[in-house]
């Protein structure tokens, strides 16, 4: 662990290329985290499926660029082949359990999940996709810090999809029908907003945001129909350290935990990169708990 | 009723021949639970394909004679949905109800690691040619043979040919990143070995994820330690990960050997970002070994795409090498019962396509050498050991400026 620390002493620009590449892996958990920000702010569901909704995705370009499709192509059309399959999912399952208690939710999507990760092991087949998007990288400091195209792409993306989305919510009409569901989906129903409508929407455009989310993976690593969980894990964490209402905070904390990952990853060792997650949920969790305890305390 | 129940259960080539097959005297049957649903389908389709395309060439040939008698071989599948629990109840179904006396191996070294318990506990033979970890040799199974190389084997030639291309191995310096399963781990304890015996320097022991989707960190830190050779083992994602984030970090390094990178496809799916890299590999078509029943191991690759349309994988080769043993060690035994056969396994002495297969007392086959390939101009061409080798190896690997 010291030898790593030390190596950021001896190669300064290590740590720019560490922290770099962190950023740019955390803008694509960002955009599945969005999406399950969503979903969880409107339809108080949590949403377990969505690290399979970003593998779908990544077929979705991967079968795109086997018919001979330029790989960017991929990312609009992931994202719209995935709305569609978002609503589905919405219309034939998830609306049942959107009013009842968040446990069934879980359980609901838990169970989609481990069929959509079947469903494509029997269509794609257990080995592992990439596509290989053509375009190289770039590198400073004599090769030291490299970003990869595809990163930075998804990178502007991540960001451009948060503007959007937040100017969406605030601004058009069904973003305003979105939220007010959210605030208040009785009293929204009773001022002539179509709540099913809103729901399924708000559904798809996750399943559209992770689509994206999963086009890019599938570019900048690799995707395989088990491969869901780390992205769930990790949206669920930004959600859970950004809260559901916020989107520049799901920004914020998508990169930073991106960034935090890959600089754990390389200090204590990749194997506990994962464990660094979880235990920086834990810690920010009990936090939060004990801020909010002594809130609690101070309105007595 | 009995042969509604029983035909509704067996698949495949059980359903083809029959319930009345299960009692006719000219045949031995052989059972095997394999992956044909789960994360490990890709490779159960192999390993079964393997099975299939030798019983057919051994029928074909007129079976196998015992004492006298032509008998013709047949093999019940079950899917053991790549879940070890599942292959262990499965194969006790086998032994318990369809009564078959012989078992070939699954697929993996988890789900043989399973299954031995049971062959053991009936005193079934198993004749297993995909799980190579080396766990499965340590605890004296009497009824357990492995046509594969051990999973210790597979980079050491990597440390090989690197201490022999340079010229003074104790100042060699070793990136390594395995998966933290019990496969890659068995991999680089082999590794170190070798390290430990030339004197070499591990710059970097990096442990990866199973869940991993990301390498940058590691390869940041070979990319800042400059080590002469990186070895890499993490399954297709490790293969096809390393690969294809080298290219993108432009990490250098003068040799670098991979496990599965033949099952991953680096070759189709990364092209020039694949090249120089070595992938180890338990047998490859352009060896020169031979046999009576398929021919030269190029043969066999031919038969094996006539067959199934696909490039035969190594996988589907060694899962025929093991019918193969089978059907010998029955000639030999001149004997159907379970202890005699047993007894001819252990004395096996054969080539085979595959290689050359004999059994040490623990089970594992110690004739054949693992080979290595590495990618030249979008091939994969055997270059270690050296007298199989197609071709010498290209060193080092230029940067990738110059590439």
């Amino acid at each position: 662990m010291l030898d790593n620390l030390l190596l950021f002493v001896q190669f300064p620009p290590l740590a720019v290329d560490v922290v770099v590449n962190g950023l740019l892996i955390g803008a694509i958990f960002a955009l599945a985290a969005y999406g399950m920000a969503l979903v969880w702010g409107v339809l108080n569901i949590v949403n377990v499926v969505q690290g399979e909704l970003v593998v779908l995705g990544g077929y979705v370009t991967f079968l795109l660029v086997q018919w001979g499709m330029p790989p960017l192509i991929g990312v609009p059309v992931s994202a719209i082949v995935m709305f569609g399959v978002g609503w589905v999912l919405y219309r034939a399952i998830v609306f049942r359990v959107v009013d009842k208690d968040i446990f069934i939710s879980i359980l609901a999507t838990f169970g989609l999940a481990i069929l959509i990760q079947q469903l494509a092991n029997l269509s794609f087949g257990a080995d592992v996709r990439s596509v290989d998007a053509g375009l190289g990288s770039l590198h400073f400091l004599d090769g030291m810090v490299t970003v990869a195209w595809v990163k930075l792409i998804a990178f502007v993306l991540a960001l451009v999809a948060g503007a959007s989305l937040w100017f969406f919510l605030r601004h058009a009409r069904l973003g305003q029908a979105i939220r007010a569901t959210a605030q208040n989906p009785r009293a929204a129903r009773i001022l002539g907003i179509d709540t099913a409508r809103v729901y399924a929407t708000t559904y798809a455009l996750n399943a559209a945001l992770c689509g994206a989310a999963g086009s890019l993976a599938v570019m900048a690593w690799t995707i395989h129909p088990y491969m869901g969980l780390p992205y769930t894990v990790r949206s669920f964490m930004v959600v859970v350290v950004a809260g559901v209402g916020n989107v520049g905070a799901v920004v914020a904390a998508g990169l930073g935990l991106g960034a935090l990952e890959n600089v754990a990853g390389f200090v204590l060792g990749t194997e506990f990169q994962i464990a660094f997650v979880f235990a920086l949920m834990v810690t920010i969790l009990v936090w939060r708990h004990l801020r909010a305890a002594r809130r609690r305390e101070h309105l007595k | 009723m009995r042969k509604g129940l029983f035909s509704g259960i067996f698949l495949g080539l059980a359903l083809l021949a029959g319930p009345a097959a299960a009692d006719d005297p000219g045949v031995i049957r052989l059972g095997a639970a394999v992956s044909l649903t789960g994360k490990y389908s890709s490779n159960g389709a192999f390993t079964r394909k393997g099975y299939d395309l030798a019983v057919e060439k051994i029928n074909a040939a007129g079976g196998v004679t015992v004492s006298g008698k032509p008998y013709l071989l047949q093999i019940i599948y079950y899917d053991d949905e790549s879940t070890p629990a599942r292959g262990a109840q499965l194969v006790e179904r086998l032994i318990q109800q369809d009564k078959v006396q012989f078992v070939l191996g699954p697929y993996s070294s988890g789900l043989t690691e399973a299954i031995a318990p049971v062959t053991e506990k009936y005193g079934v033979p198993m004749v297993e040619a995909n799980g190579a970890a080396i766990s499965l040799f340590r605890k004296n199974y009497r009824y357990l043979f492995a046509v594969l190389s051990t999973t210790d084997e597979y980079l050491r030639g990597a440390v090989d040919i690197a201490a022999r291309l340079s010229g003074d191995p104790s100042k060699l310096r070793v990136a390594m990143a395995f998966e933290n399963d019990p496969f890659s781990q068995d991999v680089r304890e082999g590794v170190l070995a070798d390290m430990k015996r030339h004197g070499m320097k591990a710059v970097v022991d990096d442990k990866l994820p199973p869940e991993l989707n990301d390498m940058s960190a590691t390869l940041s830190k070979v990319k800042a330690l400059r080590p002469d050779l990186l070895l890499i083992s993490g399954h297709d994602k490790g293969a096809s990960l390393a690969i294809r984030q080298m290219a993108d970090q432009r990490v250098n390094v003068p040799m670098l050997a991979l496990t599965h990178c033949d099952s991953a496809r680096i070759a189709e799916n990364f092209g020039p970002a694949a090249e120089y890299a070595l992938c180890a590999a338990q047998w490859a078509s352009t060896l020169t070994y031979e046999d009576d029943l398929f021919g030269s191991a190029s043969d066999y690759a031919r038969l094996y795409e006539e067959t199934y349309g696909e490039v035969a994988p190594y996988q589907a080769a060694e899962s025929s090498a093991a019918v193969q043993v089978y059907a010998d060690a029955f000639a030999r035994a001149n004997s159907l019962d379970p202890e005699d056969v047993r007894q001819a396994l252990t004395e096996t002495a054969m080539m085979t396509f595959y290689g050359r297969i004999e059994f040490d007392e623990t089970g594992k086959n110690v004739a054949k050498p693992m080979v290595l390939f590495q990618m030249q101009d979008g091939k994969y061409v055997v270059v270690y050991p050296e007298e199989f080798a197609e071709a010498k190896i290209r060193w080092p690997t230029p940067p990738w400026g110059e590439r």
